[in-house]
């Protein structure tokens, strides 16, 4: 146990951990939300990032059930664990769960494997700026980290759109100490982003310590595979197009992040606990994102989507 | 993987060996934030790059990413570039990008770390006050050849401004001076001599090549002359702020009162400084109602005690009241109460600071309404020079009054940072336009109290038999204001109402003839007038202005002033082209020429109101049915 500081008058007081104080830091985040917004919303994704999000709120507002509802901005095209663990999560922790689809992505049938990077920008992009506009939320809490990628690095905690859900990177405020200058003009909506300063491995030491409940697909099992443009894909449902002559591979495989089944790659790995999990990541050798085809896209493809609404 | 330096820091064997003993040994991990202070040449990029790199945070696919921009666009020949790690907001920063600062993460066994990393040169005092504000060590660099230069006294001043106590001179480049002894402890010497000069009370400075590795992770072998601790040594071992906050009174802001039903009411909030346990007597500021604390309710149980930087919920054994800005305190070491402050500034807004105008202050959990007086005092960061100035642009510090609109719980920056520190907000754009640090509360606040009269307002309007109000008239100069209101006035009169007609040109001849036309004067003239006229309230009258009055803030501010129903706005809407077009004065033909500046209407704005009690449009109506309509208005009341 790491003690840099004697105890105070007697008591046995001690550093807070680097969990701890990441926790303290979010649930702060989250109250400074509530606190201060009129309509706010958590927006939930179901994976390993929104489960820690989820607890954290629960944490924050306890003994109370978070003062907010969950909503998933659905494609229809994730995989089929996602769904089963989002009601469950909403229920256990006794929120109020929103599902939007995108009328239009739902009339027009959009999907990965026709319509590309048309599938993102309509059932995410759209589908977000349609559901906040819809329910008239003014604060939405997003899971987003600054370690996931380079232009991260600067985002803020709160982030401000306009009416139109733009972001204006030209125009953003300074985050001092932990004073969050919350006021917004008419119209304009907020992101906020509790773990901002979580990284990977924080995530999952705390999904590990706290026992946090995530999707099975983060855990190595056999799978059926197919190996498209250098990722391994599962065939998760019946609509997969499969070629001539294709056949699903079963192989143990287990997936870092979680997306549209069609778009999100899975490693081959033996990992079957949270330990385990966490051993491979910390040996392992390429970042997290490489499984997401949506980055390689177009070099900058986030910063790009970002302002165009997409979280 | 064909690094050509592979890295220092060894991933820990546990991992591959035993991952729950290592899991257990790293949740037990402290956290360090700081920030790195000093610009490119310096290698700043290089020694952020180097311990992300050396703390094994790169992986395969952006080492390879690396390895191929370090050969085509690095500056170290066939060597690994490690800058272009952390440069990727080069590209950014041309588009116009606003990037304050930008927050890096790595880990090694012992902490995990928060780099701050501030960009930019012109923006630099702005970016660095906001980076340094959460840090609990800051790095300054220096680069060995060149010594304490201008920039590093910059740097130092800050981080001494923000209260970092932790300070590391790091004089980097030692390869480029023959890793000399002597060379280090010139600069030394040098910078004590300054850090003694803005009472920077210690300072740790370690010799390092952040591109070669030296004294990074492990002991240089070029400089066995030193035996102090690596940068990485220390960074691992420095204390962190929290620990600083333990050994003081206990303070918690109150963020969010948590009423889930009749029988729980808790107060949540994340304890600033000091230790809390159930039965401890506690103090609410500013009410000063006390009480003792019930229980310390978390998801995860109750506490036996809390500490600073826990966000926690707290319990009372009696019904106190207790909201949302509040300040619950050690009952017997409660912290000050005031409205009125001594406090640094640190402007961040590119509209300049204006005196006398109403912005928000958030401090703690609470946002109050303060005005700022004109700096004591500006601070030439490169001098530490005072000088003297009527206001602050952006990135100027400067230290002034604030004056608040209620008292509030506070500490000094020094003693407290979550009690001292504050931001100021605009209240029209809603920009952060300042950063604050309070130095202590002006005693005159609490000497003045008001006196109590007994022939009051009240009083004064009774005898009058009239609602007391303030007209105030607002428009382009032309459009008819002071024409509108002498009829107005003339109709109020002749039927024994008691009014008062304030002209904003016969205001300038005395009351105000200090006062120009810049903005920050025209803020101050409708204070000023503002103030007169809510006196001539007091005294019952119905007083009329005719100011052009060209800012929503200070009207707003004036209708702050006044008792509720007390403030009719009058919009005299008229065009410009139609005012411009009658100039009665002749001033448009002046300003037009270029004789008369900061002319509102030409190059100086008009912010038109957005819900005034009354519009009058001059060029549908005559002055005379205007005056009749407005008439009603105020007697319909």
């Amino acid at each position: 146990m790491t003690t840099s500081t004697p105890a105070a008058k007697g008591l046995s007081a001690s550093t807070l951990t680097h969990l701890q104080r990441l926790e303290a830091e979010s649930i702060h985040i989250m109250r400074e939300v509530v606190a201060n917004a009129e309509n706010p919303v958590m927006l939930y994704s179901v994976g390993k990032d929104s489960a820690t999000m989820l607890h954290l709120a629960k944490k924050a507002f306890y003994p109370a059930p978070p003062p907010f509802p969950l909503l998933h901005v659905d494609t229809t095209w994730k995989f089929r664990a996602m769904y089963d663990l989002r009601e469950k999560a909403a229920k256990d922790a006794g929120m109020d769960l929103i599902v939007y689809h995108n009328p239009e992505a739902v009339e027009k049938g959009i999907n990965p494997f026709d319509h590309g990077s048309l599938h993102t920008d309509m059932w995410k992009t759209e589908g977000l700026k349609q559901a906040l506009t819809k329910y008239n939320f003014d604060v939405a809490f997003g899971g987003a980290r600054r370690d996931e990628e380079k232009s991260r690095a600067k985002e803020r905690v709160f982030s401000f759109r306009s009416a139109n859900h733009r972001w204006d990177p030209k125009n953003q405020r300074p985050e001092l100490w932990k004073l969050y200058n919350t006021r917004k003009s008419k119209g304009e909506s907020i992101r906020a982003f509790p773990i901002s300063n979580w990284t990977e491995l924080d995530i999952w030491q705390y999904i590990h310590l706290e026992g946090i409940e995530i999707v099975p697909l983060y855990f190595s099992e056999k799978r059926p595979v197919v190996e498209r443009n250098g990722l391994l894909i599962m065939v998760d449902d019946e609509r997969m197009p499969l070629a001539p002559g294709e056949v699903p591979e079963l192989k143990s495989v287990r997936f870092r992040t979680l997306g549209c089944y069609p778009l999100t790659g899975a490693v081959e790995s033996e990992a079957k606990t949270l330990p385990e999990v966490i051993q491979e990541m910390l040996l392992t050798t390429t970042s997290e994102r490489q499984g997401r085809a949506i980055d390689h896209d177009q070099s900058a493809s986030m910063e790009k989507k970002k302002q165009e609404g997409y979280f | 993987m064909t690094a050509a330096i592979d890295p220092i820091y060894v991933t820990d064997t546990l991992i591959a060996e035993d991952i729950d003993a290592y899991l257990l040994k790293h949740q037990h991990k402290t956290m360090l934030r700081f920030i790195t202070c000093g610009s490119v040449d310096d290698g700043k990029s290089t020694l952020i790059g180097r311990l992300l790199y050396d703390s094994k945070m790169i992986f395969e696919d952006q080492l390879a990413t690396l390895e191929r921009d370090s050969k085509a666009s690095g500056t170290q020949g066939q060597e690994i570039d490690f800058a272009l790690l952390v440069d990727g907001l080069a590209a950014e920063r041309e588009q116009g990008i606003t990037i304050d600062v930008a927050y890096r993460f790595f880990a090694t066994d012992k902490r995990k770390f928060i780099v701050a990393d501030t960009p930019g040169h012109e923006q630099y005092t702005r970016n660095m006050v906001t980076g340094a504000s959460t840090a609990d060590l800051a790095v300054i660099l220096i680069d060995a050849r060149q010594g304490v230069l201008t920039q590093t006294r910059r740097h130092s001043y800050l981080v001494k401004l923000l209260g970092i106590k932790n300070v590391v001179l790091a004089v980097n480049k030692m390869d480029l001076v023959g890793y000399s002894q002597e060379r280090l402890y010139e600069i030394v010497k040098d910078y004590s001599h300054f850090a003694k000069q803005i009472g920077m009370e210690a300072f740790l400075p370690i010799p390092i090549s952040g591109l070669k590795g030296e004294n990074m992770i492990t002991r240089s072998t070029q400089m066995p002359w030193y035996t102090g601790q690596t940068l990485m040594e220390h960074l691992e071992t420095a204390p962190v702020n929290d620990a600083r906050m333990l050994d003081v009174p206990f303070r918690m802001p109150v963020q969010w009162v948590n009423r889930p039903n009749l029988d729980f009411r808790g107060f949540a909030g994340q304890i600033g400084a000091g230790v809390v346990k159930p039965g401890d007597a506690i103090r609410v500021l500013p009410s000063g109602k006390t009480t003792t604390v019930k229980s310390i309710v978390t998801y995860d149980g109750e506490l036996g005690q809390a500490i600073a930087g826990q966000s926690v919920t707290i319990t009372f054994n009696d019904e106190v009241d207790c909201s949302r800005g509040d300040v619950i305190v050690k009952a017997d070491e409660p912290c000050e109460v005031a409205d009125q402050f001594e406090a640094t500034l640190v402007w961040m807004d590119e509209h300049e600071m204006l005196p006398g105008r109403p912005y928000l202050l958030k401090i703690g959990t609470q946002t109050v309404t303060a005005t700022v007086t004109e700096p004591k005092y500006e601070v030439n960061i490169n001098t530490l020079e005072h000088l003297a100035s009527r206001t602050l642009g952006l990135n100027a510090i400067g230290v002034c009054n604030l004056s608040i609109d209620r008292a509030i719980p506070f500490e000094a920056y020094a003693t407290n940072p979550d009690l001292g520190g504050f931001i100021l907000i605009d209240r029209m754009t809603n920009a952060t336009v300042a950063a604050g640090m309070i130095h202590f509360a002006l005693r005159r606040s609490q000497n003045i109290h008001w006196q109590a009269v007994d022939v009051d307002r009240d009083a004064h309007a009774a005898l009058k038999n009239q609602k007391p109000a303030v007209v105030w008239f607002t428009g382009l100069s032309g459009s008819g204001k002071s024409t509108i209101a002498n009829l107005v006035e003339k109709k109020l009169h002749a039927m024994g109402k008691h009014t008062f007609l304030l002209d904003g040109d016969n205001v300038r001849h005395g009351l105000n003839r200090d006062l120009g036309f810049t903005d920050a004067d025209r803020v101050e003239n409708i204070r000023r007038v503002g103030e007169v006229a809510k006196l001539m309230t007091d005294a019952g009258l119905i007083v009329l202005t005719a100011f052009i009055s060209p800012f929503r803030s200070e009207r707003r501010m004036v209708r702050d002033l006044m008792a509720g129903g007390e403030f009719i706005e009058v919009y005299v809407d008229t065009p410009l082209a139609v005012a411009e077009s009658r100039d009665v004065k002749g001033l448009y033909k002046k300003a037009r020429s270029g004789q008369l500046k900061n002319f509102t209407g030409i190059d100086s704005p008009y912010e038109a109101p957005e819900a005034a009690e009354i519009v009058v449009n001059t060029t549908d109506l005559t002055a005379e049915e205007a005056a009749s309509r407005i008439v009603d208005a105020i007697l319909a009341r």
